[in-house]
């Protein structure tokens, strides 16, 4: 067995990566493809706040990251139905007003402000037994739920207005899509990062899509570039001593690249 | 069901935003088997009825019957199918193939967790064939040019086997080239297929020479029956205002 296997931590960071890298993009996906990236930064730092939260009350703060951006979910779905505010404006209210909420929560209990790096970026080493359980139960979760709801989530990307017309209940697929999503974010804080989670969604799909085949392929593609990432990263970040988080992205930024450069039309 | 089945029975309908009367008092029946032409002036309420007979809002007042049911009651939205405005300029960048997009055609008939089936998979390469786009199966749905797109439109439309397919301006963007075999296809729907169509367009020419039947729409009901001999000058002044003139263009 090799080396960095030979550690329980180790394992667990690879096992919940894994976890992780499969879930992120089959949601970031159905987000690129609706110009909704920026709700991928939203829920994390959503999440940051409840991971605040869940140091302070001193619960699981994956946990708790889970049930605040879960409520955050409903409230931007439930804004941005009442048509009261612009989609972007909403994100950005959002993503602002649990950033201030994070750190208003960490300066009243300066406690536990060592931490803080490692949630902001990823940290290999933090993902407890209970951690791992939670985040590969979740994952499954999101996975099934996502396999379910493939066709109705495919026509609603492609044409929200004709899924409407046609009957289909779009608003609750929004929200479930919205839901998916705090729910894969605050799985990843631990390894990637609140900082970097965003980019974990969004770019092994757009990697992906530089390859210009079907969305099936497309969805598989990205799924295949996160997990290399996030085991590629995670080696990194082993053995050159790195935050996961950046080592997990900085590689998926790498298969970007080669990609563009691969595909590209003369 | 008999020839002159009624599909959609439209009983002094009304509608308005806020104190802007948009429709008023619109009765009207669309029977198994016509080709119904919608024009109007752009404002004039064309596509908030259709949006009406669709369900996407509610009238303020008046009744609509679809398929005998009222509109409450009716369920099986499968048997409608809808071409939406402005879809030649869709996103050319989304990462769909062809046949993945006039699959999700059938969603709608499947309903939640259940998944398509080789009845499916048939239905879908049919509405391909008819619509002439099978050898674009396997290409992106963004790489096809604006006539083949709308076909491919159509043909999700078509894979959910409706009763009726409604267009709303589906022309918009598509080359006068592409655009007359396109009136031929959905006169061939409509002749050997006996689909019920209903088109809406700004364009005179195009609803008088291909549609059977024709409904001119400026807030009220302006005129009802068939398209040949109806739109005449004092008709289009209805439409269009007092300066308007006839004027032939040919499609050809």
């Amino acid at each position: 067995m090799i080396e960095i296997l030979q550690y329980d931590f180790m394992v667990r960071a690879f096992e919940a990566g894994i976890a992780i890298g499969i879930v992120a993009p089959l949601i970031g996906m159905f987000l690129v493809v609706r110009r909704y990236s920026l709700l991928a930064d939203t829920l994390a730092h959503v999440s940051f706040a409840g991971v605040a939260l869940g140091l302070l009350l001193k619960i699981n703060p994956i946990l708790s990251a889970i049930v605040l951006s879960l409520i955050a979910s409903v409230g931007i779905e439930h804004l941005r139905n009442s048509q009261r505010l612009f989609g972007e404006s909403i994100l950005a209210l959002f993503l602002s007003g649990s950033l201030a909420l994070a750190v208003i929560i960490l300066s009243l209990a300066q406690g536990f402000n060592a931490n803080l790096f490692s949630y902001l970026f990823g940290n290999i080493s933090t993902v407890s037994p209970i951690d791992l359980k939670i985040t590969i139960a979740l994952a499954i979760t999101v996975f099934f739920a996502v396999l379910f709801l493939y066709k109705e989530l495919f026509f609603v990307s492609f044409d929200e207005e004709l899924a409407r017309a046609s009957g289909l209940p779009v608003k609750y697929i929004n929200l479930a899509i919205v839901m998916l999503a705090a729910i894969a974010i605050a799985l990843s804080i631990r390894i990637v990062g609140v900082l970097l989670i965003g980019a974990l969604m969004v770019i092994p799909v757009i990697s992906a899509m530089q390859y210009r085949a079907g969305f099936r392929t497309t969805l598989l593609l990205s799924v295949l570039f996160s997990i290399f990432s996030v085991i590629t990263g995670l080696f990194a970040a082993y053995y050159l001593n790195l935050a996961s988080g950046g080592a997990i992205v900085i590689i998926a930024l790498i298969i970007f690249l080669i990609s563009v450069l691969f595909t590209r039309r003369p | 069901m008999p020839v002159n089945t009624k599909y959609i029975e439209v009983d002094n309908v009304s509608f308005s935003y806020g104190d802007t009367p948009i429709l008023e008092n619109l009765s009207f029946s669309v029977k198994k088997g016509d080709y119904l032409g919608i024009i109007g002036p752009n404002g004039g309420g064309k596509t908030t009825l259709l949006n009406i007979i669709l369900g996407l809002v509610h009238p303020t007042s008046g009744s609509i019957k679809l398929f005998g049911k009222d509109r409450h009651d009716f369920k099986e939205k499968y048997r409608i199918g809808y071409v939406p405005q402005r879809v030649a300029q869709a996103d050319r960048t989304f990462p769909a193939t062809v046949f993945e997009v006039v699959r999700s055609g059938r969603v709608p008939r499947l309903g939640f967790f259940n998944n398509f089936t080789k009845t499916d998979t048939k239905a879908v390469e049919h509405a391909m064939e008819l619509s002439g786009i099978s050898k674009y199966r396997d290409m992106l749905i963004g790489n096809l040019s604006g006539g083949e797109r709308q076909r491919a439109f159509i043909a999700r439309a078509l894979a959910g086997e409706p009763d009726i397919l409604i267009l709303d301006e589906p022309t918009v963007g598509v080359d006068i080239g592409a655009q007359k075999k396109f009136y031929e296809f959905l006169a061939s729907l409509n002749r050997d297929q006996h689909l019920t169509i209903i088109f809406v367009s700004h364009d005179v020419d195009v609803i008088s020479e291909e549609t059977n039947t024709v409904l001119c729409l400026n807030h009220t009901l302006v005129c009802h029956g068939p398209s040949g001999s109806l739109l005449d000058e004092h008709v289009l002044k209805r439409l269009y205002g007092e300066h308007t003139k006839q004027a032939i263009h040919n499609h050809d």
